[in-house]
C-alpha cells in the first residue's frame, strides 16, 4: 500500500485550507522557479522518465506528448489547454483537484506550459462545476497576485496567463478536439486527425491537450524525480492514480492509490468490501463507463493499471471503479449507459449518431426480454458497425459496455428472453 | 425553443462590464471563444436564454446569429424555456441508478408534484432528468441550480426540496454529512500527515 508521504493529493478531501496559504504548506510553489531554470528539454525528459501516462483515459505518454511540440517557437504561439470537462459516468476525481488542490493545477500549468513554450494556458472545466470552478479562479487570481503566474512568472522571466473557461454541458467535449472547437465557440464536434493538435490545434496553433490530473502531478513529480515517481506501481504504469470507487460497496470514495494494485485490495482497503462481501460480487467496471465490464472471476485477480487492463480486455480508462453486486440489473446498467451515448453522440458521424439510437433501443428491449434471441448477434453486428467507423472514440465508447456484456453475461440476456416468450406463451 | 419571446434583451451594466472583461480573455479577433460564457451570463440574468439574448450576444461578437444559436442548441446547460427560479436536476446515470436514483427521483416528482421537464405552478421549480454530474462516489445526487446535493435518500431529497420551497438554503455537498468524498466514518490514507490549517 502506498504510503502517505508518496501521496501527491494530499488534499483529496478537502479536509485542510485549499487557497494559496494551505496549498504552500502543503509544499507547493516551493523553489518553481529553480525548476523551470532546469530548461525546457530537461522537464520533458523528466516527466518522459517518470513514466507517466495520461490520466485522462488514453494512458498516452505525457512526456512524450509534450515533445510532439515544436521545438522552436515559431510565429504562431503555443497553448496549453487542461482539459477539466469530467464526464464520463463514474469519474469525479479532477472535480477534488480543482476545489481542494488547485494550486497543485496552477503550478502544474506553469511548468507544463513551459516546457512546451507556452505563454498562455485555457483550464476548460465542465459547466456544471460551477463551485469548483469559482475555488479555481480563486486560486488562479491568488497566484496572479502573488506574482506565481502572469509577467515573469514566479522570477523566471517567463510570462504565463492561465484562464478558467467553462462549458456548458456535453460529454463529447472531453474529446480534445472538440474541446478545442468548444473553446473556439462552436459546437463541440471532433476534428479529423490528422493534423494533431500538437501541429494545428486552438487558434489554428501548436496545442497540447492534458487532462487536470496529468497536469496536477507534474510538479511533483519534478520536485521529487522521475525515479521517485517510476519506483512506484508496475514497469510502463508508473506512479500514483486517483481511484474513484463507486456502486455497490460499503463505503464509496476517491482515494489515491499506487497503480497496478489489486483490483480487490483496492476495494476492500478503502471502500469497505463489496456489499454482501467479495462473493456476492456480480462485475466491475474498472475504467470509468466507457471500457468493458468485467466478471468476478477477473476481478479475484486483475492488477489495476493500463496494460494489466488491457489484458483481460477492459482498460484502465480513468480508473472510475464502478462496483456492482448480485442484485444488481447489469442489463439495465448497460442500458443505462447506452441510452448516456445515445443522448451525447454529436451527431457528427453517422455510424455514432443512427448506431448508437439503434443499440440503446435494442438494449431497452433487452431489459425486459422483449427480444428476439437472434437480436443479440445483430445487436453485437451494430456495435462492430460503429466501433472504429467514427472520428473520435465516443462510437467505440458507446460499443464497449455492451460487447462487454455479451461478452460475459449472455446467458443473462438470454434468459430474460426465453423468460418473456415462455410468459407470453402461458398468456396465449 | 419556447414560443413566447421577448422582444428585446440588454445587458445589465454589471453584466456588460463582466461581458467585456471575459472577452478580454481571449486572443484578439478570437472573441467568439466568450460566446458561451456569454450565454450563460445572458442566462443568468434571464433566467433562462431567450431568441434576443442569443441576437444580442451574436452582435457583441461579430458572428452570425445561425452560429450562436447551434451553441446554444448543442449544449444541455442552455434552457431555451423558461425554468423554474430552482432548477432541479435529478442523475440517473449508472452510479446513481446503482445507488437507489430511481427512488430519489419517485421522491422528487412526489415533493414538487410535477413530472421530467415540467415546472410547478408557481413558477419556483423545475425539474429536470440529468446525465452524470460527476460526484459518483457521492451518489445518488441532484444538482439545484449552481450546488450539489449529495448522498440523497428519498427522506434526504424531500427535505432539501421543502427546505427551498421555504426559502432556505440548504446545504449543498453530502447529506449523510461526511467528509466530501473520503470514505464514510473517515479516510483510511492521509492520516499520518499534518499540515494545520484545516477547515
Amino acid at each position: 500500500m502506498l504510503r502517505d508521504q508518496d501521496r501527491i493529493f494530499t488534499n483529496l478531501y478537502g479536509i485542510n485550507d485549499w487557497r494559496l496559504a494551505g496549498a504552500r504548506a502543503r509544499g507547493d510553489w516551493d523553489g518553481t522557479k529553480a525548476i523551470l531554470e532546469k530548461g525546457r528539454d530537461a522537464l520533458i525528459e523528466e516527466v518522459k522518465n517518470s513514466g507517466l501516462r495520461g490520466r485522462g483515459g488514453a494512458g498516452f505518454g505525457t512526456g512524450m506528448k509534450w515533445s510532439f511540440m515544436p521545438k522552436v517557437i515559431g510565429n504562431r504561439p503555443h497553448y496549453l489547454v487542461i482539459n477539466a470537462d469530467e464526464g464520463e459516468p463514474g469519474t469525479c476525481k479532477d472535480r477534488e483537484i480543482m476545489r481542494f488542490d488547485p494550486h497543485k493545477l496552477i503550478e502544474g500549468a506553469l511548468i507544463a506550459s513551459f516546457a512546451i513554450g507556452a505563454h498562455a494556458s485555457y483550464i476548460y472545466i465542465r459547466g456544471e462545476f460551477i463551485r469548483e470552478a469559482q475555488n479555481l479562479q480563486a486560486a488562479v487570481d491568488e497566484a496572479y497576485a502573488a506574482g506565481l503566474i502572469g509577467k515573469n512568472a514566479c522570477g523566471s522571466g517567463w510570462d504565463f496567463d492561465l484562464f478558467v473557461h467553462r462549458g456548458a454541458g456535453a460529454y463529447v467535449c472531453g474529446e480534445e478536439s472538440a474541446l478545442i472547437e468548444s473553446l473556439e465557440g462552436k459546437k463541440g464536434q471532433p476534428r479529423l486527425k490528422p493534423p494533431f493538435p500538437a501541429g494545428v490545434g486552438l487558434y489554428g496553433c501548436p496545442t497540447t491537450v492534458n487532462n487536470v490530473e496529468s497536469i496536477a502531478v507534474v510538479p511533483t513529480i519534478v520536485r521529487r524525480g522521475a525515479a521517485w515517481f517510476a519506483g512506484i506501481g508496475r514497469p510502463k504504469n508508473t506512479g500514483t492514480k486517483i481511484f474513484c470507487i463507486s456502486g455497490h460497496v460499503n463505503k464509496p470514495c476517491n482515494v489515491e492509490e499506487e497503480m497496478g494494485i489489486p483490483l480487490r485490495e483496492l476495494i476492500e482497503k478503502h471502500a469497505g468490501g463489496v456489499r454482501g462481501g467479495w462473493d456476492n460480487l456480480m462485475g466491475i467496471i474498472p475504467g470509468g463507463c466507457s471500457v468493458p465490464v468485467m466478471p468476478k472471476s477477473v476481478c479475484d485477480t486483475v492488477l489495476m493499471d493500463f496494460d494489466s487492463l488491457r489484458d483481460v480486455r477492459s482498460g484502465l480508462g480513468t480508473a472510475a471503479v464502478i462496483v456492482m453486486d448480485k442484485s444488481a440489473d447489469i442489463v439495465r446498467a448497460i442500458a443505462r449507459l447506452s441510452h448516456f451515448y445515445s443522448h451525447e453522440s454529436c451527431g457528427q458521424c453517422t455510424p455514432c449518431r443512427e448506431g448508437t439510437g439503434w443499440m440503446s433501443r435494442i438494449m431497452d428491449r433487452l431489459v425486459t426480454g422483449d427480444a428476439d434471441l437472434a437480436e443479440i448477434d445483430l445487436l453485437e453486428e451494430i456495435t462492430k458497425q460503429v466501433e472504429g467507423h467514427t472520428i473520435c472514440a465516443l462510437g467505440d465508447a458507446a460499443a464497449w459496455p455492451i460487447q462487454g456484456l455479451l461478452r460475459h453475461f449472455r446467458p443473462e440476456v438470454e434468459r430474460r428472453i426465453r423468460d418473456r416468450q415462455a410468459s407470453k406463451t402461458r398468456a396465449a | 425553443m419556447s414560443a413566447t419571446q421577448p422582444t428585446t434583451f440588454a445587458f445589465t451594466a454589471d453584466n456588460l462590464a463582466t461581458a467585456k472583461q471575459v472577452i478580454a480573455k481571449y486572443p484578439a479577433g478570437r472573441q467568439q471563444s466568450a460566446v458561451m460564457p456569454l450565454l450563460d451570463l445572458a442566462q443568468r440574468q434571464e433566467g433562462w436564454l431567450p431568441i434576443a439574448a442569443i441576437e444580442t450576444v451574436a452582435e457583441m461578437l461579430e458572428m452570425a446569429p445561425i452560429r450562436v444559436q447551434e451553441v446554444a442548441t448543442f449544449y444541455t446547460m442552455y434552457n431555451l424555456n423558461k425554468v423554474g427560479t430552482n432548477h432541479v436536476q435529478v442523475c440517473t446515470n449508472i452510479c446513481c441508478l446503482l445507488k437507489g436514483s430511481d427512488e430519489i427521483v419517485r421522491a422528487a416528482k412526489e415533493a414538487l408534484g410535477v413530472d421530467w421537464g415540467e415546472t410547478t405552478a408557481d413558477g419556483r421549480f423545475t425539474l429536470s432528468e440529468v446525465e452524470c454530474l460527476g460526484a459518483c462516489v457521492n451518489a445518488p445526487m441532484m444538482q439545484v441550480n449552481d450546488d450539489f446535493y449529495e448522498d440523497l435518500t428519498p427522506g434526504s431529497t424531500k427535505a432539501v426540496l421543502d427546505a427551498l420551497k421555504r426559502g432556505e438554503t440548504p446545504k449543498p455537498g453530502s447529506q449523510i454529512g461526511r467528509q466530501n468524498s473520503a470514505p464514510e466514518g473517515g479516510p483510511t490514507t492521509l492520516t499520518e500527515l499534518s499540515f494545520g490549517g484545516k477547515v
